[in-house]
């Protein structure tokens, strides 16, 4: 692994230079889909346009929704079932309900939360009989897991008066990183698989907060799952991705 | 006391006592707004000392970003058909 130990103030000095050369990170915490579509401010014309139209069995509306969501239900239901075929019987179910649902839907959640949803219960059934079905109450597990370090404690020093400090600095990523990564096959391909590598608790609530922006209340009635327990789950997936786009970007590991 | 020895202390006293191994355990709490205001202050002391957490921080900003536009692989035309005629079932009945 490339290392870049810095010590002595001269080699500080130039480390900070190369960080002021570099853009500024945008100002936004959550660039995520919800850039375009906040979470709770979704602009609710064009849904309620949509949902009409939907409604009055207009194809082209339902095909629009299909190419909006379908990826994502798929990607959803395969945290909570192993099988690629089972998750994929999953998402039809999930398409049959919100056709039957769609009447009575009364807009309480985003048309997108509301999806999600069923797609969630239908997959937790589904999970629940293949029983490999992740319990979130069970928290015994979760706490233990809670204990784990997110960063490698080797990156740290081991003693000394800064003994929990950074043994050395981890190293900047270029500004137009995201783009760099998934406006390639192989970079976004990576990310999918650093995405499937994590363990389904983890998986699903990285998915509905940072792949699809949910906000954090959400996602918590979703998963039956506390704000504090759903933050742990988060920071753990998001450390482990993080780890995996480093490895990526720094130490040139390439998807299987 | 060593003129280092002060340098070292009041270092430590500015940085909120807290370790880079305590900070990057905390950033989705960060993030999320729900650190208590002690924290949050402890946080940006640290962050304000020390490079290395920064740059961790926006390592973890950037992950996030990424994430949030991961692209979706297309659905394919077959299912989409399937669906289609589903859908004309449903709005037949």
């Amino acid at each position: 692994m490339r290392q870049v130990g810095v010590s002595t103030p001269d080699q500080f000095e130039a480390y900070e230079l190369e960080l002021s050369r570099r853009a500024p990170v945008p100002k936004t915490d959550y660039p995520n889909k919800a850039g375009i579509e906040p979470p709770g401010r979704r602009p609710a014309a064009e849904e309620l346009l949509l949902l009409e139209r939907l409604r009055n069995g207009d194809e082209a509306a339902f095909t629009l929704l299909v190419e909006r969501y379908h990826a994502s239900l798929i990607r959803l239901a395969q945290a909570h079932v192993s099988d690629r075929s089972v998750a994929e019987e999953v998402v039809q179910e999930t398409w049959m309900g919100v056709l039957e649902g769609l009447d009575r839907f009364e807009g309480r959640s985003s048309l997108k939360t509301w999806i999600f949803r069923i797609v969630t219960n239908k997959a937790k059934t589904r999970g629940v009989r293949e029983s490999r079905h992740v319990c979130f109450s069970s928290t015994g597990a979760l706490d233990e897991e809670a204990e784990e370090p997110t960063v490698d404690p080797s990156r740290f020093r081991t003693s000394g008066h800064w003994a929990d400090y950074w043994a050395s600095y981890p190293q900047p990523w270029d500004e137009g990183t995201p783009e760099k990564i998934v406006l390639t096959k192989e970079g976004s391909a990576y990310l999918e698989q650093a995405i499937q590598a994590l363990p389904s608790n983890l998986r699903q609530v990285l998915i509905l907060r940072d792949v699809e922006g949910l906000s954090s209340k959400e996602v918590c009635a979703m998963l039956q799952l506390s704000e504090a327990n759903q933050r742990v789950l988060l920071h753990r997936a998001r450390s482990r991705v993080r780890r995996a786009l480093e490895q990526y970007l720094e130490e040139g590991i390439r998807p299987a | 006391m060593t003129r280092e020895d002060i340098k070292t202390y009041v270092l430590d006293y500015l940085a909120g006592r807290m370790t880079c191994k305590e900070f990057v355990e905390i950033i989705t709490d960060y993030l999320d707004g729900s650190l208590s205001l002690l924290n949050r202050i402890r946080f940006h002391l640290h962050l304000g000392l020390c490079l290395g957490c920064r740059v961790y921080l926006r390592q973890m900003k950037h992950t996030i970003e990424t994430l949030g536009r991961l692209p979706d692989e297309p659905v394919p035309p077959a299912v989409r058909e399937q669906l289609l005629q589903r859908f004309r079932t449903w709005k037949n009945t």
